[in-house]
Formats: C-alpha cells, sequence, structure tokens
C-alpha cells in the first residue's frame, strides 16, 4: 500500500522552472484558468502582489476597500460564473475579516479560494507582527485548510486546493503561506489535481434507489417537488424540467434554488419557507411523496419538524451524504449529481399529469395573491412598497437580470417577487444571512457576468455594512445598479420586535445619512424617490444606464413580510396577515 | 433513543490539524468526547483514531457522517461496545514504603493481573490493561493506600467486523 500516492494528477511531462513561490503562486492561478481575484495586499502578501503587478496583464486584481469585501464579491463571481472564486489577503486582520464570507460560501456550498499571507516560518507561534492562526480560525468553516510553510509544496496544495474547492459539493478552501515560502524559490512544474485519495467528491449512485424513488413517483396521486441550489450547482437544470413536466408535478424552490427554473413555469409553484408562498408550504403538508432535489431541509423551510411532511414518502436526491437523514427522515436517498441521478430517473418515469392537484396549488395562490401579493406589488394605498419597486425592475429588466439582495425584509420581498428566465441569477446569502453581502457580491455577480444586468436589492442597513465597496464600483466603473429599499429601520428584526417582542423596538431605528449624496461623493449617478409617480420613470432611467447607477427608494417605514412561518411552528400554519 | 457508549473508529491521512477537525464536529454538536486515541493503523501512512462517545445511534450516525465528510478522511465507522474488542491501560505510581508495609498491596497486584513496571527507592508504578471497570475497580482498590499519581489512556478497540480500508485505497488507485 506504501506505493499508492495520496493524490492523483494530470501526469503529461512538464519540464520545471526554477522560480520564487510568490511566482510560482501566479502560475497556479493561471494554470486554474483564473483570471480575476479580489483581495487587500498587506505585508506579509506582498511577494505575491509584487508578482501581480509584473503579471497585471494576464490577472486582474480587483482591491476591494475591505477583506469582506473581496470574499463576498468572489463569491458573487462564482455564483453567475460557476467558476472558482479567489479572494487574497494578508495575515492578521486581513486574514480574520475573510472570514464571514468564508462561513457565508461554506453554507452556501460556493467555490471560493482564499489565498493569505503569513508570518515567516521561524516566527510561527511567537505572536509576531500580523500573526493569526488562520488555519485554526478558518478550521470549522472550510471544506478543507492548509499551511504552506515552504515554497516546493506551492504546486501540489494550490492544485489541491481548487480541486477540492469546486469539486462534489463545493466550498470554500483556505491556503496560508509563510512569507518564507513566497520568497524562497522552487523547481515549478504544475500538474492540475484529479483526485485524492481520501476524498470522494460524489459518492455512488445506487440503481435501486433511483428504481424505487421511480416506482414512488410513477404511484403517487399529490407527488410535490422542492429544489434547491443542488440544481444549479449540478447543471441539473434541463433534467429538473424534464421531469416536472414529463411526471406533471408541481415544483416549488428554496431560497438558494431560486432562477433554476423559469418563474413564469406553470408549474413553478413558488417558494418554500418562513416568507415562502402559501400553497408550496401548506401542500408540503399534504403531498403524498415529496421529491427533494439538492436541498437540505433548513429550519428555515421545514419549521417544525415533528409536523414536517409526516404524511409522505421522502425521496431525498442528494450529492453530501451527510445531509441525508440530518434533519428529516427519508424513504429513499438517491445520492450523487443532480443531473446525473435525475438522467438516470427520467426513462422510468410514466408521463402524466395531475390536474386537481395542481388545481390546489392555484387555489391557494388565488388566496395568497388576494390577501398579500396583490397589495404589495399593486398598492393603492399611499407610501411605497418595497414589492412594487422589484415589479418595476421585473418589467424594466424583462425578467432577464442577475438579482443580488442583501439580508432582511428586501431579501425575502426580492426573492418572492422578483422574475426569472435564466438559472444562476439569484445571488444571495441564504444559509449564513450575512448582512452587507450583496453590495460586493454585485460587484462579483457583475464581472463574472459583463453581458448581463446586475441588480443590487439591498436595505438601508446591509448597505451600510459593505458600502465602502461603492469605491470599488466607481473605480472601475462597473455598470452596476444599486437600489437601496430605505425604511430607515433594521426592517426584519423591527418586524419580529412587533410580532414576537410586544413591539418593545430595540436598536432598530436609523437614523441614516444622505445615501444620494453618499453615491455621489463616488461620482456615480444616484436618485432618490419618495412618490410612487417617480417610480417607474426612476427604474427605466436606471435601467437604460451605462454606467453604474444608484436609486434610493424611500419605501414604507413599517411594512411586515408576509406571508410568515412563525420559529417553531408547523409550516401549516402559516400566517397571510 | 437510549444513549449508550459507542467507539468511533476514523482512518485517515495523517495531516496537521484534522485533530482539529475531527475535534470540531463533536464540539459543534456539544457532545463530549469520553476519550479519544490517536496512532497509526495498520496501513503505512494511514491514522487511527479511536474516539468514545455516550450517544444516541442517531447521533453517533450523523457524526460518523460529518467526520466521513472531511476531505482528508478515508473512512469513519461507529461500533458497539459487542462489536468491538477493547481495551485501555493505566499506570500507578505508589510509594515504594507500601509494598512493604501494606501486606494488601502485593495482593491487589496479583488479584488483579497487573504488572510492576518500575521499583525505586521511593515509589513503584503498576501497569493494568483491561476494561475500563476493570482498571476502576483496581483503583478502588488502591485508593485507601494512598495513590501519588493515576493516568489511564484512552479506548483502543479493533472491531470483529472487517474495516476493509486496503480496499477502499486500492479502488482509489484503480479509477
Amino acid at each position: 500500500m506504501e506505493t499508492l500516492k495520496a493524490e492523483k494528477k494530470d501526469t503529461k511531462k512538464k519540464t520545471a522552472i526554477r522560480i520564487t513561490g510568490a511566482e510560482a503562486i501566479i502560475h497556479c492561478l493561471l494554470a486554474e484558468g483564473v483570471d480575476l481575484i479580489y483581495g487587500y495586499p498587506g505585508g506579509a502578501i506582498m511577494p505575491v502582489y509584487d508578482e501581480l503587478y509584473k503579471f497585471q496583464d494576464r490577472l486582474t486584481h480587483i482591491l476591494t476597500r475591505h477583506e469582506q469585501g473581496a470574499t463576498h464579491a468572489a463569491q458573487g463571481y462564482a455564483r453567475v460564473s460557476g467558476k472558482v472564486g479567489v479572494a487574497m489577503a494578508t495575515s492578521g486582520p486581513g486574514a480574520t475579516n475573510l472570514v464571514t464570507g468564508i462561513a457565508d460560501a461554506q453554507i452556501d456550498s460556493t467555490p471560493m479560494v482564499c489565498i493569505t499571507g503569513q508570518v515567516a516560518r521561524h516566527l510561527l507561534g511567537s505572536d509576531a507582527f500580523q500573526e493569526t492562526d488562520i488555519v485554526g480560525i478558518s478550521t470549522p468553516v472550510t471544506k478543507w485548510n492548509y499551511q504552506i510553510t515552504r515554497a516546493e509544496e506551492i504546486p501540489e496544495i494550490m492544485a489541491k486546493a481548487f480541486y477540492i474547492a469546486k469539486s462534489g459539493r463545493p466550498g470554500p478552501v483556505l491556503v496560508d503561506i509563510t512569507k518564507n515560502a513566497q520568497f524562497d524559490e522552487l523547481d515549478f512544474v504544475y500538474e492540475k489535481c484529479t483526485g485524492v485519495r481520501s476524498y470522494k467528491p460524489a459518492p455512488k449512485t445506487d440503481m435501486s434507489a433511483i428504481e424505487k424513488a421511480a416506482e414512488l413517483i410513477n404511484n403517487a396521486k399529490k407527488p410535490y417537488i422542492v429544489f434547491g441550489q443542488g440544481v444549479i450547482l449540478g447543471q441539473a437544470e434541463e433534467e429538473l424540467k424534464a421531469l416536472v413536466e414529463k411526471a406533471g408535478i408541481p415544483a416549488a424552490w428554496t431560497i438558494l434554488g431560486l432562477s433554476a427554473m423559469d418563474t413564469d413555469h406553470p408549474l413553478n409553484m413558488g417558494m418554500v419557507g418562513m416568507h415562502g408562498n402559501y400553497g408550496p408550504n401548506v401542500l408540503t403538508n399534504e403531498c403524498d411523496v415529496l421529491l427533494a432535489i439538492g436541498m437540505r431541509f433548513d429550519d428555515r423551510v421545514t419549521g417544525n419538524l415533528e409536523t414536517y411532511a409526516k404524511q409522505a414518502k421522502v425521496i431525498h436526491f442528494e450529492i453530501d451524504p451527510a445531509e441525508v437523514n440530518k434533519n428529516v427522515k427519508v424513504d429513499v436517498a438517491v445520492l450523487g449529481n443532480a443531473k446525473q441521478t435525475l438522467e438516470l430517473l427520467l426513462p422510468l418515469i410514466n408521463k402524466n399529469e395531475h390536474k386537481e392537484w395542481v388545481a390546489e396549488f392555484e387555489k391557494k395562490r388565488q388566496i395568497e395573491y388576494d390577501t398579500v401579493i396583490d397589495k404589495d406589488i399593486y398598492p393603492t394605498k399611499p407610501g411605497l412598497t418595497m414589492g412594487e419597486v422589484i415589479e418595476q425592475i421585473n418589467v424594466a429588466s424583462g425578467h432577464k437580470a442577475v438579482i443580488v439582495s442583501d439580508v432582511g425584509q428586501h431579501q425575502m420581498i426580492a426573492c418572492r417577487y422578483a422574475k426569472f428566465k435564466q438559472t444562476k441569477s439569484n445571488i444571495t446569502s441564504g444559509g449564513l444571512g450575512t448582512m452587507g453581502f450583496a453590495l460586493p457580491a454585485a460587484i462579483g455577480a457583475k464581472m463574472g457576468a459583463m453581458e448581463r444586468e446586475v441588480v443590487a436589492i439591498i436595505g438601508d442597513g446591509g448597505y451600510q455594512m459593505t458600502i465602502q465597496e461603492l469605491g470599488v464600483i466607481f473605480q472601475h466603473n462597473l455598470p452596476v445598479k444599486i437600489v437601496v429599499l430605505n425604511n430607515d429601520h433594521l426592517g426584519m428584526v423591527r418586524q419580529w420586535q412587533e410580532l414576537f417582542f410586544e413591539r418593545r423596538y430595540a436598536s432598530t431605528v436609523m437614523t441614516n445619512p444622505d445615501f444620494v449624496k453618499i453615491a455621489e461623493g463616488y461620482h456615480i449617478k444616484a436618485r432618490r424617490v419618495v412618490e410612487r409617480s417617480d417610480l417607474k420613470d426612476a427604474v427605466e432611467e436606471m435601467m437604460a444606464s451605462k454606467d453604474p447607477y444608484f436609486l434610493e427608494v424611500r419605501v414604507e417605514k413599517e411594512d411586515n413580510v408576509f406571508p410568515m412561518v412563525p420559529t417553531g411552528a408547523s409550516i401549516s400554519d402559516i400566517l397571510l396577515k | 433513543m437510549e444513549k449508550q457508549w459507542f467507539t468511533i473508529s476514523v482512518y485517515s491521512e495523517n495531516h496537521v490539524g484534522l485533530l482539529n477537525r475531527i475535534s470540531g464536529i463533536f464540539l459543534k454538536r456539544h457532545i463530549n468526547i469520553e476519550s479519544l486515541n490517536v496512532s497509526k493503523s495498520e496501513i503505512e501512512g494511514v491514522s487511527k483514531f479511536t474516539i468514545v462517545i455516550f450517544s444516541t445511534e442517531d447521533w453517533a450516525i450523523k457524526i460518523v457522517n460529518q467526520i466521513e465528510k472531511q476531505v482528508e478522511v478515508i473512512k469513519a465507522y461507529y461500533h458497539t461496545d459487542e462489536e468491538t474488542i477493547y481495551q485501555e491501560s493505566a499506570l500507578f505510581k505508589i510509594a515504594s514504603a507500601l509494598l512493604f508495609d501494606e501486606r494488601q498491596i502485593q495482593n491487589i497486584i496479583k488479584e488483579h493481573h497487573s504488572q510492576i513496571v518500575t521499583v525505586s527507592r521511593e515509589f513503584f508504578v503498576l501497569a493494568k490493561t483491561g476494561r475500563r471497570h476493570e482498571i476502576d475497580e483496581m483503583h478502588e482498590a488502591l485508593e485507601p493506600y494512598g495513590i501519588m499519581q493515576f493516568v489511564r489512556t484512552g479506548r483502543i478497540a479493533v472491531s470483529k467486523a472487517a474495516m476493509p480500508i486496503t480496499n477502499i485505497l486500492a479502488e482509489f488507485q484503480n479509477q
């Protein structure tokens, strides 16, 4: 066994070149097809920045205004492009500032490689200037991490980092590189990693599980699909659509599954979860077969587990075996990449339609429309709603824009009402709920899809957490469209205080600055809308702009997001008002 | 579900930091590690963690799944006590005078099948290998006479059923 190598590599013979570790890092990035990275320089990463200077014609480095911005930008880039996002920072505070973005990428399965500088090997453990144990700190929130202390390790570890970040269930990888390893020379040869012996990117698919799933689906009277980001990450959008149409199964999505299926598809029933749609929540507890595809039964999706889909046979299509039976006990687990498993399933599925069952969804949709949606997106009362702004953007963008949302009320409204024709178009912080995500993520999203319109929808709270990234938009004249839905409150927390804390509004009122002036300070064209009569024109002007554009919409201060499943309640008990 | 003892066996690459990654999985779920042993395994270059927890089977399964998800873990298993052969070792440091003054000490050494590792003018050291309760019994017997130092290892265990790690590694190689 000792002859076994722990990693597999591309074995084509290549000749070595003698270069420094810092230059080797650049060559590794280029070999992995990276042409864009986000970062912030500092002492312990300076040798790499020196090489970036020399390679600037082949590798663009975007200086974000804070390291957290670099991670979110890398995430936005990865989520729209499907490629690995790269963020770079120095040791100590540079590295710790990456942690929020890394944790976000971990819980939302975003492929990202973070490179941090570290003090020289001989100083490790001495509490040297800007020394921090970033490998220790990032361990619980990375898919893998490693500290390089010798230049010779660089090619192998970098290859492994990219392979691990993008394969199987993707995730963030952190590579910490001591300063001596950047300065020292090595004989550089790059071989892409194609396997790690202790790591199984995707489990083997068991054909008998597929057969069992097909039998359940074919015999179901009220089958129901809930899909998540696994469909997007697995590039299984076509297969999902084929399944939905062939078997006539109504489908709903988790927040990260949004845009995997055309929002106007007649069998797309909307969002599940805490602020999801009425039918998709209530009918989860009435279906007879629940197909969960590439989703993980997050608590915001399931509500009280004791009452979640107890009547249904549950089939879980999942790439990560650790997710199976983690929250919901399933009857059939179909392990593997969603595209491959759905491809195997499709020929076994009988053509069918479930008209009465689908009509149940339509009925519930009508109830929700009459009590909630109509008032949200076509309000007649004074005071602008977040919903009508989203609807106006839908109209102006023709459902083609990438929508990047932050966290809070506006996020729920954006995800409920934004319309999408194309996959990888909804970029939001789902699992971690990171306020401040949207502005930098929109930068990355724009750079990952320059041909597409990118609209960031942000609340006044989250906007001020990473507002400094306006500097990047200005410096590179990135035509990102920024919409701040300003209600002068931390709206979602305020809503909870109103509903569950007897209106004790602790620290949720904000006295805000003049956001238009701030945008103008960055030389970004800016406009404020206070009246409904101005909204259409302002949104059209924004969408038509070839330059970055900032739009502040003053919305109702005390609107609440409904429907709502209160924490700990059953999804059947979703409140419509 | 009822709580019971589980032995979790983890085969992994021998990498710095993996212990931290694995212990974090227990920490995050507030599951106390009753004992932990890391050693080489039957395969060169492959480490073996033996971790004992008192938990429900449901949690044991979830923990094993999370451990196995780690990139550098080759395979993880959980077993009940009935499914494993397991032992622990302990050392007792005792004042030498007692060996001569207290006749009973010699009987305890014999009855508990323990070995004398070393004897010096000031102290002698007894070693005992066995099940946890056997070590506890010897500890109880010696305690009234005074124990200068006591230490016990984590559990080491082998499973009755096969843990076919070489097959897994060979499969990777043949892919």
